[in-house]
């Protein structure tokens, strides 16, 4: 089945131009409502009329993180606040979050995309839909919510955590899609084991899963626990929140919306747009979204494009599954974690020497963030119970700073690698490459 | 009568007690008397040495975190219910122990044990009121 026929399996070149249409509308509502894209326009000498082809896009400025977080908290909205019918932010953990804001149609649109992506999931409006995804600020509940009661599903919106209860009610309910983050997958089928339910019985239809990186590994683990198969699900907050590009049953990279968020990839340090098939940052632009226009923004994910006839019929270009980033920001049980995060909670303690090493592990496919800190004269004691009671203190802080759980390991002075150049702050012992 | 002690912070790692004792060996520093500390992360590992203020910074020149402070040492008999009695002292003051080890004084067939007691003075008061043998830390260093 597919959702949307005309739209996903649209003739490339008619699709470039309503591509062209919809850039040069998006480009001049940014224009005339955010100051923001003004100035930025304005400085670099084009205005919207310049926009002739889609590789005009390439002239264009491109949109940070840094530059959505100084529009705090609603600087980016191209329509009237009264006109924005919900917002979501990111995590925030890095300082101001960014926040998204939504117009109706705005959300039919994301309706739209998530539709779209639980169809080719092969869900229908016959199928019990079990949401683990947070429902809140973060958009991962939301958008896969508004998607599958658009298909007709029936919505279970469970959220994160509990995880009992949500082996009680798939089975009770007969549950047949579940969305989750790898991680919670692996760590409910292990509950599930636990609380005696054989996942065969579950017969489940399909897997969506998202928000973290995994591995070609991990889906086959998951896939074998649940007797089901599971698809990729990608988005991001800046633009939308799920549904930038999901997974056909082909299960061979991501259908990017591309009539609604077109996709470039550019080389980070040179900033150049790299061809099709070039691994490379991908960059994000909003073609239809009317609250929040988003024009050319550094996701910061690495990846690939690649325009492949699909088995499954759909035209959409396809990207393959983000296997890394440009910065050191760390997803740890879907948690965004960046190095200099621990560095601020450490620094809150007297004593402690600023150096210190992450160590990021995934044993029995969960994740475990180590800390290790050099110990320093200061903090150590002959007393075995206060050296415990320092190393939970540092535990406390790190827990207090990113919102995780770390294991904090005091280490002897000066075996930690030094900040000459590159340190080696962080050890990711996931593995995330297939190659 | 209180004898200094060397605490040295260590990884629990392969190979740093070794370390540890290489640079000691390397300094030509002998151990009068040892004691190790684990938990699952790092270790304490804590010595009573001739000259424990030269030997602290000879460790921390080779990046040991290294900390002196106080323990008691008691003579006692080398014999069957010894220890008790020293502890029974203690134990009567209401004087918490955070830890002890102990040795034996081969020559004289006696043992010497050190204690390390939350309140040292009082600890020091209640032994010798006690009647136990507490030494100096020449008679220590000296053996």
């Amino acid at each position: 089945m597919i959702w949307n026929e005309e739209a996903e399996c649209m003739q490339q070149d008619e699709r470039e131009q309503l591509q062209l249409r919809r850039l040069q509308k998006v480009v001049k509502l940014a224009y005339e409502n955010v100051p923001h894209y003004k100035n930025r326009l304005d400085k670099v000498g084009i205005h919207p009329e310049d926009i002739q082809s889609m590789k005009d896009l390439q002239k264009l400025p491109f949109t940070t993180k840094e530059d959505l977080r100084e529009a705090y908290p609603f600087g980016m909205f191209a329509v009237p606040r009264r006109d924005i019918v919900e917002v979501h932010t990111s995590s925030g953990t890095t300082g101001k979050p960014v926040v998204s804001g939504y117009t109706k149609g705005d959300l039919d649109l994301w309706a739209e995309v998530m539709a779209r992506g639980l169809t080719m999931f092969g869900a229908d409006e016959d199928d019990i839909i079990q949401n683990t995804h947070g429902y809140g600020l973060f958009t991962g509940g939301f958008g896969v919510h508004y998607g599958a009661q658009n298909v007709g599903c029936t919505v279970i919106p469970i959220s994160t955590g509990q995880t009992k209860r949500q082996i009680e009610i798939m089975e009770d309910f007969g549950s047949n899609v579940v969305i989750f983050t790898p991680s919670y997958g692996l760590y409910l089928a292990e509950v599930a084991v636990e609380e005696g339910l054989d996942t065969k019985s579950l017969n489940l239809k399909a897997i969506g899963f998202g928000a973290e990186m995994w591995t070609e590994e991990m889906r086959q683990e998951i896939q074998r626990r649940f007797h089901a198969p599971a698809y990729n699900i990608y988005g991001l907050t800046e633009i939308m929140g799920p549904g930038v590009a999901l997974e056909c049953p082909e299960q061979d990279g991501l259908h990017v919306m591309e009539d609604h968020f077109y996709p470039e990839i550019i080389d980070p340090e040179t900033q150049e747009n790299l061809p099709e098939g070039e691994r490379g940052e991908m960059v994000l632009t909003t073609l239809t979204r009317e609250g929040m226009p988003i024009i050319r923004f550094r996701t910061k994910d690495l990846t690939t494009l690649r325009r492949v006839e699909c088995s499954c019929g759909r035209t959409l270009i396809k990207m393959d599954r983000i296997t890394g980033r440009t910065d050191d920001m760390l997803k740890v049980r879907g948690v965004a974690v960046f190095p200099s995060q621990v560095e601020k909670a450490l620094l809150k303690i007297d004593g402690i020497e600023p150096h210190y090493q992450i160590i990021v592990t995934r044993p029995q496919h969960l994740d475990q963030m180590e800390v290790k800190v050099e110990a320093s004269p200061e903090l150590f004691s002959d007393e075995v119970k206060e050296l415990i009671g320092t190393k939970k203190k540092i535990e406390n802080y790190i827990h207090n700073e990113i919102g995780l759980r770390v294991d904090v390991t005091l280490v002897e002075p000066k075996t930690l690698p030094r900040s000459e150049g590159k340190a080696v702050r962080v050890i990711d012992k996931r593995k995330f490459d297939d190659s | 009568m209180k004898i200094k002690q060397l605490s040295i912070f260590l990884e629990n790692r392969k190979g740093r007690m070794k370390k540890a004792l290489d640079v000691l060996e390397k300094g030509g520093v002998s151990i009068r008397a040892l004691s190790i500390a684990d938990t699952s992360d790092f270790g304490i590992l804590r010595l009573i040495v001739p000259e424990p203020e030269n030997t602290k910074k000879l460790l921390e020149d080779n990046n040991f975190i290294v900390k002196i402070g106080e323990v008691i040492a008691v003579r006692m008999e080398d014999e069957p219910g010894s220890l008790g009695k020293i502890l029974g002292i203690l134990d009567e003051d209401d004087i918490n122990l955070s830890y002890l080890y102990a040795f034996v004084e081969e020559k004289e067939n006696r043992a010497i044990v050190l204690l390390h007691p939350e309140q040292i003075d009082e600890g020091i008061e209640a032994l010798l009121a006690g009647g136990a043998e507490v030494i100096s830390a020449d008679d220590i260093y000296s053996l």
